[in-house]
C-alpha cells in the first residue's frame, strides 16, 4: 500500500486533477444545456417542448458508454469517412466533455423543468400582470425561487457526473480509473490500487457533498 | 397609448358612469375545453367608477376579470382598455398591463424578494423610473397602506392582511389607471378582512377605476358605484348597490342574496 502511495501517489493525484477538470468542464456545459432545454420544456410553445423532450429522451435512453464511443469514434468517422472531405479529430478530453455535458445536461434539464414547475403559477401571473415580460419574470421571480428547490437534486447530479467520469476511461482519457489501471498493471497490486482509488473518490465526493450541504443551509437560512 | 376618447361617452349605459369609458367589453365569450365559462358578457367601466362583481362560485367572475388583462385569452368578443383591443394580434400587451394593476386572492407576492423589491421590481425593470425614485414611491405607498415598517420584510414574515396590502401597494407602484381585484379578502382570516377593505375604500375615494370581484356585500353596498351579479356565464343583473342588493328583480339574484346575507 505504502509503495503505491510513495511510488504512484503523485501520478494518481494528477489523475484525480484531470478527473476533476473533466467533471468541471462537463458540468459547466451541462448547466448551460440543462438551463436551455429546461426552459425550452416550460415555455408556451409546443415545438420547443417537443424538441426538449426528444433531447432528454434520446440522451436518457442511451447508456453513457455508448454515447462516449459514439462521440469519440462515431462522429469523426461520420465526417471523415462516410461524408468524406473532413479531417475531424477529437481529443479524449473534448469528446469526454461533450459526452458528460450532454448526459448530465439531459438530467439537469429535467431537474430545472421540475424546479420551475414547482413554483406557484400565481408568481408568474402576478409578474405578468405588472407588465413584466416572460423573460424578466423568469429571471427575476421564477428562477430564483426554482433554484432553491432544485439545489439538492443538482448537487446529487453533480456527484453522479463526477463518478461518471470514470466511464470515460474507455475512450482513453487519463482520468483516475484509467491511470489506476496502469498502476495495477505495473505493480500487480490490485487490492491496494483500487482501495486507494476508492478512498480518493470517497474523499473528494464527501468534501463536495458536505460543502454543498453547507451552501444549501446558508441559502435556506436567507429566506 | 391613445388618450381617453371622449366619444366613448356615447356608449354610457345609463348606470351613472362618471367619465370616459376605460374598459369596454362586448359579447365576451370564454371556453375551457367543453366548458363555456363566459357566455356573453358586455359591460363598460367608466373613469373613476367602482364596479363590484358578485355571484356564486363558478359563475365566471374571476375568468371575466382575468380576461380584462388577458391573463385568460378570450375565446371571442371584444375587450378594450382605453380603446386598445387587448386581444388584437399586434397589441403590446405588457404596455397595456402596465396600466392595469391586479390583486389576487392568494396575494402572489414574490417570495424571493422583500417588500420593497416586490414593489420596485416592475417599475425599475420596465424603466418607468429610477431605482431611488421607485423606492421613494414604494415607501410612500407603504405608508398609505400602514406598512411603512415592513419595507425590508420578506413575504413569509407578513400576515395575510399585510401581504394583501403590500400586493395592493405593489400594483399601485406602477401607477396604474385601473385596478382589478380578484377576491382580495377570500383567503384572509376574518379579523384581517377589514384592514384590506379599508385600503380599497381609500383607493376608491381617491377616484381609482376599480373592478372588484368579491363576496363582501358590505363593501359592495358601501363603495360600489355599480354592482354586477353574474351567474352561469351571464350578467344576470346590474345596477346601483340599492337596486341589485336591496331590491333585486331577478329570481337568481334574490336566491343568491338570500344565501349569502
Amino acid at each position: 500500500m505504502l509503495r503505491i502511495i510513495t511510488g504512484y501517489g503523485g501520478l494518481l493525484l494528477s489523475a484525480m486533477g484531470r478527473t476533476l477538470l473533466l467533471a468541471l468542464l462537463g458540468l459547466f456545459f451541462a448547466c448551460i444545456i440543462g438551463l436551455f432545454f429546461g426552459i425550452m420544456s416550460v415555455v408556451h410553445s409546443r415545438v420547443c417542448n417537443i424538441i426538449s423532450q426528444i433531447f432528454v429522451d434520446v440522451i436518457r435512453g442511451v447508456p453513457m458508454i455508448v454515447l462516449a464511443f459514439f462521440i469519440y469514434f462515431g462522429v469523426p468517422y461520420l465526417f471523415n469517412t462516410i461524408i468524406g472531405g473532413f479531417s475531424v479529430t477529437l481529443t479524449a478530453l473534448q469528446a469526454g466533455t461533450v459526452c458528460l455535458a450532454l448526459n448530465c445536461g439531459a438530467y439537469m434539464s429535467e431537474i430545472i423543468r421540475a424546479g420551475i414547475q414547482s413554483v406557484d403559477i400565481g408568481q408568474m401571473e402576478a409578474a405578468r400582470s405588472l407588465g413584466l415580460t416572460y423573460a424578466m419574470a423568469m429571471r427575476r421571480v421564477i428562477l430564483p425561487q426554482a433554484i432553491r428547490t432544485m439545489i439538492p437534486s443538482i448537487i446529487n447530479q453533480f456527484i453522479i457526473t463526477l463518478k461518471d467520469t470514470s466511464i470515460l476511461s474507455v475512450i482513453g482519457f487519463p482520468e483516475l480509473v484509467n491511470t489506476a489501471k496502469n498502476v495495477q498493471a505495473n505493480t500487480f497490486m490490485s487490492f491496494q490500487t483500487w482501495a486507494i482509488v476508492g478512498v480518493m473518490y470517497l474523499i473528494v465526493i464527501t468534501i463536495l457533498s458536505r460543502s454543498a450541504k453547507m451552501m444549501e443551509r446558508r441559502l435556506n437560512a436567507g429566506r | 397609448m391613445p388618450a381617453d376618447d371622449t366619444n366613448n361617452r356615447s356608449m354610457s349605459d345609463g348606470t351613472g358612469g362618471k367619465g370616459a369609458v376605460r374598459i369596454r367589453v362586448r359579447d365576451l365569450k370564454k371556453r375551457f375545453g367543453d366548458l363555456e365559462v363566459l357566455k356573453s358578457i358586455s359591460v363598460d367601466v367608466h373613469e373613476g367608477e367602482v364596479v363590484v362583481v358578485i355571484g356564486p362560485s363558478g359563475s365566471g367572475k374571476s375568468t371575466f376579470l382575468r380576461c380584462l388583462n388577458r391573463l385568460e385569452v378570450a375565446t371571442s368578443g371584444l375587450v378594450e382598455i382605453d380603446g386598445v383591443d387587448v386581444n388584437a394580434r399586434k397589441v403590446n400587451l405588457n404596455k397595456v398591463r402596465e396600466n392595469i394593476g391586479m390583486v389576487f386572492q392568494h396575494f402572489n407576492l414574490f417570495n424571493n424578494l422583500n417588500v420593497l423589491d416586490n414593489m420596485t421590481l416592475a417599475p425599475v425593470q420596465l424603466s418607468k423610473c429610477k431605482p431611488q425614485e421607485a423606492s421613494l414611491r414604494a415607501r410612500k405607498l407603504l405608508e398609505r397602506v400602514g406598512l411603512a415598517d415592513k419595507a425590508e420584510s420578506y413575504p413569509h414574515q407578513l400576515s395575510g392582511g399585510q401581504k394583501q396590502r403590500v400586493a395592493i401597494a405593489r400594483a399601485l407602484c406602477m401607477q396604474p389607471k385601473i385596478m382589478l381585484f380578484d377576491e382580495p379578502t377570500s383567503a384572509l382570516d376574518p379579523e384581517m378582512v377589514g384592514e384590506v377593505l379599508q385600503v380599497m375604500k381609500n383607493l376608491a375615494a381617491d377616484g381609482m377605476t376599480m373592478v372588484v370581484v368579491t363576496h363582501e356585500m358590505g363593501f359592495a353596498r358601501e363603495v360600489a358605484d355599480r354592482v354586477i351579479f353574474m351567474d352561469g356565464g351571464y350578467i344576470v343583473e346590474e345596477g346601483t348597490p340599492e337596486q341589485v342588493l336591496l331590491h333585486p328583480s331577478e329570481p337568481r339574484t334574490i336566491d343568491f342574496l338570500n344565501k349569502v346575507l
